[in-house]
């Protein structure tokens, strides 16, 4: 099944995005896609404030049943949040547990004027009660399969289906 | 009553025979052979010896019975095989006067299984400062003194222990443990006790006692049989000291044979013994002297301990194992080992404690006492809680899977285990 | 014979009993996971939510209130419920068996206990006697082990030198009694650091320490040439009764770190202290309060430390 062109969706976004840059905008990436998502959204919107990037281990709702074992990255966010509108980035929306988990950790740091979900790809699939305010598409995803942003070592982004990994 | 014992392989180390053949006994004593037995045993496939003679198992009593008792534990002797067995004089009170040891020997006789011979304490209350009447224990049936594993810090007192015992012809039997080297030590001092944070007890603890030991026995040329030793150091002493001529004799636990420091593994209080478990090196010197005959014998060093006394951090743990029902598996063990002929493993269970205890069991001649030991010594056993009759089932050996099972064990004629 | 008590049956860490025996990505794992935290201990709210409604309980049998108040500091910023009990005072004055007082601290729910004893092991015996889901933190026992602070030294150590594997690192002080000469000395022959020495006196060094894959020097300034880390070792007041030492004066003389003796390591050398320090008897104090000496991180990096590791063993 063909899965749309990453950068592509990349532009339009950027394109979307424009219109609504203030002066208390600031970008959040979630990694690791999202993080990707966020230094490219960055670099083309060239926002002035610089890019924060979270890891949400902390925050995850499935911790009793999987324990901590992710590759800890430390959550940098080189700004004041409080008053913000912040932009949200993350490469895959699909439950919708992962930005739950980034909204708890955002408030024990401040409290945000708003906060806008960005999304590379819409996947469906919620189980809670959340959704992107800018999307680059909606994409159906095989049972079995798990829809993954990559980078290579040219810094292009690619979408691409893998199968599940066990849990 | 007539005892036939029928076709078994007989070894009898005392008198070098290994062949199969058939066992007579009768009014407790080895007989001839004659017609009408009262009993035949079949002993084809197994082995019959001596019965085996431990130089060391504690049975508790008196003062310890929440431990074991001596019926239990002298249902563990039999099960082992074992028709004799000394033991230490540290009960609680110590047996330091005629009564006890009488009481206790009554106490083993009237249950008819193996035989008892106490140890009388060295010194009054074991607390080093005072002689005990080792003649009056002497003729309530002590056969040695000794002062279990409490040590005896005047050296001065100690010499005099030795003359005086020597004055009545008695054995001095000894650990050799320096007490301020071995001070607050519980574990072999080197690189496992390091690792594990155990404070331990240098080798030289037990070579510095041994050299002051046999010193006195030339001055006083008192006979002492040392105990338990448990460096490399102290076999080629003993070694050195028989060529010399000295009176000495020594033994070996059946656990230092096959374990070291390095079988504590993660702080296993089972291997909480006294004395410690030392070095691969001296468990090898060990083992090797005692197939050389530099060690006299081995013994169990039986000692009960219960569950509390073992549930606990390793140091605070009580120190000691179980062992009279292990005794025969572990010395094939290490006969096997050895390649050694399964006369020479037998002899350091019988004839050579035997001829330390000055006993007449420990043979297979007409007219000696029937003690027996009959064994399928290919039979496996498995070591679990359920299967030892003693209750001490504190042992290092749990789980493990050894070969050599007592099926008949005869005292004074008479069958006081069949399994 | 025995599988490691500290992995689970998928090689994961269910309790902290000792560094050694620890695979070394379990330990990068630990280090990395304390720098996360060490982000969360920086901002404003400095707690997650990961051990909400888990009870840690501390064990203290060797009374400690440093070591139990970062302790309990690392378990409230992870959110979990802390109860403190002194056991010296209660329970084992009455006569209560260890293995007693945990099975009557599990009826009520632990998930982890914190335990410092004065007997080497006992840990482990712990360990082997509670419920699948309860598990052991070891803050010290005897003499063998403190792995919490061995973590929190290697942490310190890579936060200032990067990595390990070219590093010259001297333990100096009383390593036969010490449980965090122990770990470190494991932790960092795990971590590869190619030369670990240890200075003191022949009283103060343990039977057969070079097994454990050190270099023993008695002369502290032959044994401080070049060093790039130079841990110092609390001396306690038991040790300078004259029997391993015949006074602090003279061990301060040979062996306490002064700014001479400092001189002597590499320029950019750092100086640590598990703490409390003596001065004047293992560390002089324009050292301790000097620009060499990273003590005061060290506490700080040691609350991120133990929240890594109660987050990881809790969720195995």
């Amino acid at each position: 099944m063909k899965l749309p062109e990453a950068e592509q969706l990349c532009a339009q976004l950027v394109g979307e995005l424009k219109a609504r840059i203030g002066p208390q905008t600031a970008m959040i990436g979630l990694y690791t896609g999202g993080a990707w998502l966020a230094e490219r959204l960055h670099a083309m919107l060239r926002l002035p404030e610089p890019l924060g990037l979270m890891d949400i281990a902390f925050y995850r709702d499935d911790y009793h049943a999987r324990g901590l074992h992710h590759d800890p990255k430390r959550t940098k966010i080189p700004f004041d949040i409080s008053g913000r509108d912040l932009l949200l980035v993350d490469d895959v929306l699909y439950t919708g547990r992962t930005v739950r988990a980034a909204m708890n950790e955002l408030f024990d740091y401040g409290r945000p004027a708003s906060i806008s979900l960005v999304v590379l790809a819409d996947r469906g699939g919620r189980q809670l009660p959340i959704c992107a305010q800018h999307c680059g598409a909606r994409v159906e995803v095989p049972s079995g399969m798990r829809l993954r942003l990559k980078r290579d070592a040219g810094d292009r982004l690619t979408l691409a289906l893998e199968p599940e990994r066990a849990a | 009553m007539r005892l036939h014992i029928k076709g078994g392989r007989v070894v009898d180390p005392a008198s070098a025979r290994d062949a199969v053949g058939d066992v007579y006994a009768a009014d407790g004593k080895i007989a001839e052979e004659f017609s009408r037995a009262d009993r035949v045993i079949d002993a084809k496939g197994l082995v019959v010896a001596p019965g085996f003679i431990d130089l060391s198992a504690r049975l508790r009593e008196p003062g310890y019975e929440y431990k074991a008792t001596l019926e239990s534990e002298m249902d563990a002797a039999v099960a082992g095989g074992v028709t004799s067995l000394a033991c230490p004089p540290d009960t609680d009170p110590p047996l330091d006067e005629p009564g006890l040891v009488d009481m206790l020997r009554r106490r083993a006789k009237a249950l008819s299984r193996a035989r008892v011979y106490p140890l009388g304490a060295l010194t009054v209350k074991l607390r080093g400062e005072a002689l005990t009447e080792m003649a009056e224990l002497g003729e309530a049936g002590c056969v040695a003194f000794s002062q279990g594993n409490v040590p005896l810090r005047d050296t001065q007192l100690l010499w005099h222990a030795l003359q005086y015992a020597a004055t009545f012809g008695y054995p001095v039997w000894l650990r050799a443990e320096d007490a301020w080297l071995a001070k607050d030590g519980v574990s072999h001092d080197g690189e496992v006790a390091t690792r594990l944070g155990l404070a331990g007890i240098p080798s030289f603890a037990e070579t510095i006692a041994l050299g002051a030991i046999l010193e006195l026995v030339r001055a006083t040329r008192a006979r002492v049989h040392v105990c338990r030793l448990s460096t490399a150091g102290a076999v080629e002493m003993m070694r050195h000291a028989k060529q010399e001529g000295l009176p000495v004799s020594c033994d070996v636990a059946i656990h230092h044979l096959h374990l070291c420091d390095m079988d504590l593994g993660y702080f296993d209080s089972h291997c909480r013994l006294e004395p410690p478990l030392r070095s691969q090196r001296d468990r090898d010197a060990l083992a090797r002297g005692l197939a050389e005959g530099a060690v006299d014998c081995l013994c169990s060093d039986h000692t009960p301990v219960d569950e509390d006394g073992k549930h606990l951090p390793f140091a605070e743990a009580e120190p000691g194992a179980t062992g009279l029902e292990l005794l025969l598996p572990l010395a094939l063990k290490w006969g096997a080992a050895h390649k050694l002929p399964l006369a020479v493993t037998l002899a350091r269970m019988t004839s050579d404690p035997a001829r330390i205890l000055g006993v007449a069991t420990g043979r297979i001649v007409t007219g000696a006492p029937a003690d027996l030991a009959i064994f399928d010594p290919g039979a496996a056993v498995r070591v679990t809680a359920e299967s030892l009759k003693s209750q001490g089932k504190n042992t290092p050996f749990l789980g493990y899977e050894l070969a050599g099972r007592v099926r008949y064990t005869v005292v004074a004629g008479n069958v006081v285990y069949e399994g | 014979m025995q599988r490691n008590p500290q992995l689970n049956a998928n090689g994961e860490l269910q309790h902290l009993l000792s560094i050694e025996g620890l695979p070394r990505e379990v330990l990068v794992q630990i280090l990395d996971t304390a720098e996360s935290f060490v982000g969360v201990t920086e901002r404003e709210v400095k707690k997650v939510p990961l051990l909400r409604g888990k009870s840690v309980f501390n064990l203290f049998f060797e009374p400690s209130t440093r070591t139990r108040t970062t302790f309990e500091i690392a378990a409230k910023r992870l959110s979990a419920d802390v109860i403190n009990l002194n056991i010296a005072l209660s329970s084992q004055t009455k006569g209560e068996s260890l293995l007693d007082t945990v099975a009557n601290l599990s009826a009520m729910q632990a998930d982890i206990f914190v335990v410092r004893h004065n007997s080497s092991g006992a840990p482990y015996l712990i360990a082997r006697n509670v419920k699948p889901h309860e598990h052991v933190v070891n803050a010290g026992d005897g003499r063998h082990a403190h792995p919490t602070q061995g973590l929190l030294d290697l942490y310190t150590i890579r936060h200032y030198k990067n990595e390990f594997t070219r590093l010259t690192v001297a333990i100096v002080g009383d390593i036969l009694h010490s449980r965090v000469a122990r770990s470190l000395i494991h932790g960092l022959t795990t971590l590869g650091a190619p030369e670990v020495r240890v200075i003191g006196p022949q009283t103060l060094l343990p039977s057969g320490v070079e097994a454990l894959g050190v270099r023993v020097f008695h002369d502290m300034r032959a044994g401080l040439k070049d060093c790039d880390v130079i841990v110092m070792l609390r001396l306690q007041n038991e040790r300078m009764d004259g029997t391993l030492l015949p006074s602090a004066q003279e061990f301060f003389k040979h062996y306490g770190l002064t700014g001479a003796k400092l001189s002597l390591a590499k320029p950019d050398a750092i100086v640590m202290h598990p703490g409390p320090m003596n001065r004047g008897v293992e560390i002089d104090s324009t050292v301790a309060d000097g620009p060499h000496a990273v003590i005061l991180p060290q506490v700080t990096f040691g609350i991120a430390v133990r929240m890594a590791v109660m987050s990881i063993v809790a969720g195995n």
